[in-house]
């Protein structure tokens, strides 16, 4: 029994719950399928950072049609997902990171884009009060801040469902195939067959796209994060550094999320990572120079999310350069989760109308083809 | 004093001073591996025997020639040659099987080519109405500061639970002069039926004549109710009442200043789901114990686990258990060896075993609790909290993570696991091993920032260094 569906969405993560939650509001019946559970993987577990700074200008024009919908979020899926708007800033170490920064916002302004905004060392301290003293300035973006991964990522699926999405969980889409122009999915003992097929796999796409006859250069990668007990309160807004791989913030509840980037051992085919403790050794040495307050603190748990990054650290988005009806949306390179409402917003129009206001050029498939040496001969 | 490891590569590394570690760790080390053994208390002897070299209370009969049986193991540890470090808290094992680990202060990292985990029991979480209250703790808790201390109880106090050290525990207060007002047993009725099969490997172990004994000793100095079906701890800020009902429908309400709550000890986990090995629920004995071939070997190569760590097995099979991995690691390590079977002795320990775990399985009111009983202690989440999150999609342990941060406390699921797994599974009609457990992660137990941070650098940021 072939069951028939507005679109079949692979992947269960943020991207994926968001654009099955965006085709039930235009009116579609879609089916996600997700070999775990909903935000098994990077999208319940990565920093919650809800961030316009310091992105590739290929998807800035998606991440501020994002942030929109994040600061409205309650309206969408039912839950502020914890979304907190306390700004982020990127912090210079040196005179020469300060130069950077000033660079790049020159950059930005050139392409008509205003949300990042170089800062003296007077207003860092000001919005950074515990940073220290020699930090000579950096960038923020005010509108930025952070929400909780697991219960966003959860309420989009939460919403999804209840608007007509058709979910299915701990079962594995199998046997991929297009038959007469339909996309033919098995999950289990059941088949589901739709026009439309969203490849939204996140660490497993790269797979599922070469099945399909689109590889591109993608690799697997485990993010660690790690979280303190309880410390008084010092800081409002999300921290990143230009130089080193560093990312900070304070919960509402005093626990402190230290991130960044450094990357943890995936094993993709166990679900499993292991951890890099000199790494983290690393990024806590950075916290302790930055932050004095920070050294009393206790580590209480460390983890890392397993994802996807292209070659080039910026998304796959968009229609497939070979099949008609395939859509990829994967490949957020670890900085997806900001993006997932308005990317689901925005493949919900381009499945939908087969197009968008939304300029999003730069992430086709089509870029990873022109550079292959079959394209070019 | 507590130093550092003085290598970092060991051949056995073992992690737990109890029964099964000490006894592992002699074997290993006299069998010319070099073995590490690390440990977080003071001193050896682990829970069961606990300040073995250092307990104030000396008369033997106060503390049973069980206890005093480990002092010889722990002198076999101390004399094989092993390094061993007290005070040591291991807070990281990966499956590549490196070790973190906490001394004085400082972390440092070993290689192991073999890793034994004996860390042993917990207790089993009593999620009874008002068991966070201040006046309410462990039996293990009170048990702790006895053999630590010498200390016991000397205002209105009420034990109420089931198990052989609920008993054990008793008979040691009064031993010491301890004031106990009630026992409250909650064994429930029919288990004394289920487990009559089981009853004849019972009737012809050690913990038959022993454990009859213990009860006749408490019973005659004092009251013991039995039959307890429903418990409460009640009290202002503090406990001041225990109320419980009994399967006849007699209800009462005692006053009383502590409360010390047992129903039975569970293999201590953490350690062990965190460095990846696969655990399974045990249905007789009701909790998460690791899957294990019968040398104890785990599903991550190179990692054992003995004594009741692996399942609960108690004192005398942790020795057996600990000697069986030691000797597979001796095989594994030096091919040439000797092993001695040790199954029939094995067998043997293990007798009665069965029998127990029917008998002192805790009652489902008792596990699984209700409304506004708390579940889980660090975010305050109570029963009801739990099934509300179910009802709107939380599906297992983790999920539930994002709805109430159940687990992410300081306990890390400790305190609330088992239950949250049970309460959960029984709300969706799943059985406990489809509904899973909390990941678990590394640190098992916190580290301190600048702990980490003073770890050696990586060789990576040294050649870095160097380049530049």
């Amino acid at each position: 029994m072939i069951k028939h569906a507005d679109a079949i969405i692979v992947g269960g993560g943020i991207h994926g719950c968001s654009t099955a939650l965006h085709l039930c509001l235009a009116g579609l019946k879609p089916v996600l399928i997700e070999k775990d559970y909903a935000g098994r993987h990077a999208s319940g577990v990565n920093a919650g950072g809800v961030r316009q700074l310091m992105r590739d200008v290929a998807e800035i024009p998606l991440s501020i049609r994002s942030m929109g919908i994040w600061e409205t979020i309650v309206d969408l899926v039912d839950d502020d997902c914890g979304f907190e708007s306390h700004g982020q800033v990127l912090v210079a170490e040196n005179d020469a990171e300060l130069d950077a920064c000033r660079a790049r916002v020159a950059d930005l302004n050139a392409h008509g884009f205003t949300h990042e905004e170089l800062i003296d060392g007077a207003e860092l301290r000001r919005l950074v009060p515990a940073v220290a003293e020699s930090c000579p300035g950096g960038v923020v973006s005010r509108r930025d801040g952070a929400a909780q991964p697991a219960r966003t990522t959860t309420a989009f699926r939460r919403k999804a469902e209840q608007l007509g999405a058709t979910i299915r969980e701990g079962i594995a889409a199998t046997n991929i195939r297009r038959e007469h122009g339909v996309w033919h999915v098995d999950v289990g003992a059941e088949t589901f067959a739709s026009r439309v097929l969203v490849n939204a796999a996140g660490a497993w796409a790269g797979r599922l796209a070469t099945q399909l006859g689109e590889p591109v250069p993608v690799e697997t990668i485990a993010p660690m994060l790690m979280i303190t007990s309880p410390v008084a309160h010092f800081i409002d807004p999300v921290v990143i550094l230009r130089g080193r791989k560093l990312s900070f913030k304070q919960f509402p509840n005093g626990t402190v999320l230290i991130g960044g980037g450094h990357l943890a051992a995936p094993d993709q085919d166990r679900n499993e990572t292991v951890l890099d403790w000199r790494k983290l050794a690393e990024s806590a040495r950075t916290v302790s120079e930055l932050f004095e307050v920070m050294r009393s603190a206790t580590i209480t748990r460390a983890w890392a999310g397993i994802e996807a990054r292209m070659r080039d650290d910026i998304p796959v988005f968009g229609p497939s350069a070979l099949h008609e009806g395939l859509f990829h949306q994967f490949g957020f390179s670890a900085h997806g989760f900001q993006l997932g409402p308005g990317a689901g917003a925005v493949m919900a129009e381009l499945i939908v109308h087969g197009g968008t206001q939304t300029r999003i050029g730069g992430l086709s498939i089509e870029r990873f083809r022109k550079t292959t040496p079959s394209a070019t001969a | 004093m507590s130093a550092a490891p003085k290598q970092d590569q060991y051949d056995v590394v073992v992690i737990g001073a109890g029964p099964a570690g000490l006894a592992a760790t002699a074997m290993t080390a006299e069998a010319g591996l070099s073995t590490l053994l690390l440990d977080e208390n003071a001193g050896p002897g682990g829970q069961v025997w606990r300040a073995i070299n250092s307990t104030p209370v000396k008369t033997e009969a106060l503390l049973g020639v069980d206890y005093w049986s480990g002092a010889e193991i722990a002198r076999a540890a101390r004399d094989s040659g092993a390094e061993i470090i007290h005070r040591a808290t291991v807070w990281s094992l990966d499956r590549d099987l490196e070790i973190g680990v906490s001394v004085g202060g400082g972390s440092a990292f070993v290689r192991a080519k073999r890793v034994i985990i004996a860390t042993g029991a917990q207790e089993r979480p009593f999620p009874i109405p008002g068991w966070t209250l201040p006046g309410v703790m462990t039996a293990g808790a009170a048990q702790t500061m006895l053999k630590s201390s010498g200390l016991v109880p000397d205002c209105p106090t009420v034990l109420a639970g089931q198990g052989p050290l609920l008993w054990l525990l008793a008979a040691q207060i009064l031993r010491l002069g301890g004031r106990i007002d009630r026992v409250l047993d909650t064994t429930p009725r029919a288990n004394y039926i289920a487990a009559l099969p089981h009853a004849f490997g019972f009737l012809t172990s050690p913990y038959f004549s022993k454990g009859l004994a213990m009860m006749r000793e408490v019973r005659a100095k004092v009251r013991v109710t039995s039959g307890v079906t429903e418990l409460a701890a009640e009290g202002d800020g503090t406990l001041s009442a225990i109320s419980y009902a009994t399967a006849s429908g007699k209800r009462e309400r005692l006053p009383a200043e502590l409360l010390l709550l047992h129903q039975g000890v569970v293999p201590n986990v953490n350690l062990a789901m965190a460095a990846g090995i696969e655990h399974r629920w045990n249905e007789r004995q009701l909790c998460w114990t690791p899957v294990l071939d019968a040398f104890g070997n785990s599903s991550v190569a190179g990692i054992a686990i003995a004594g009741d760590g692996a399942g609960i097995g108690g004192a005398q099979a942790a020795v057996v258990r600990g000697r069986r991995a030691a000797g597979d690691a001796i095989k594994a390590l030096r091919p040439q060896a000797k092993i001695v079977d040790l199954s029939a002795e094995l067998a043997r320990a293990e007798r009665g075993r069965a029998f127990l775990d029917v008998l002192f399985q805790p009652a489902r009111q008792f596990r699984i609790p209700q409304g506004d009983t708390i579940v889980c202690r660090c975010e305050e989440i109570t029963a009801k909290d739990v099934l509300d999150s179910v009802a709107i999609g939380a599906t297992g342990p983790n999920q539930l993570k994002a709805y109430r941060r159940t687990g992410m406390g300081p306990c890390q699921g400790r305190l609330c696991g088992l239950t949250v797994t049970e309460l959960m599974a029984e709300a969706r009609g799943k059985s406990p091993q489809e509904i899973g457990y909390y990941r678990l992660r590394a640190p098992v137990k916190p580290i301190m920032l600048s702990e980490l941070a003073s770890l050696p650098k990586s060789e990576e940021s040294i050649k870095a260094v160097v380049r530049g």
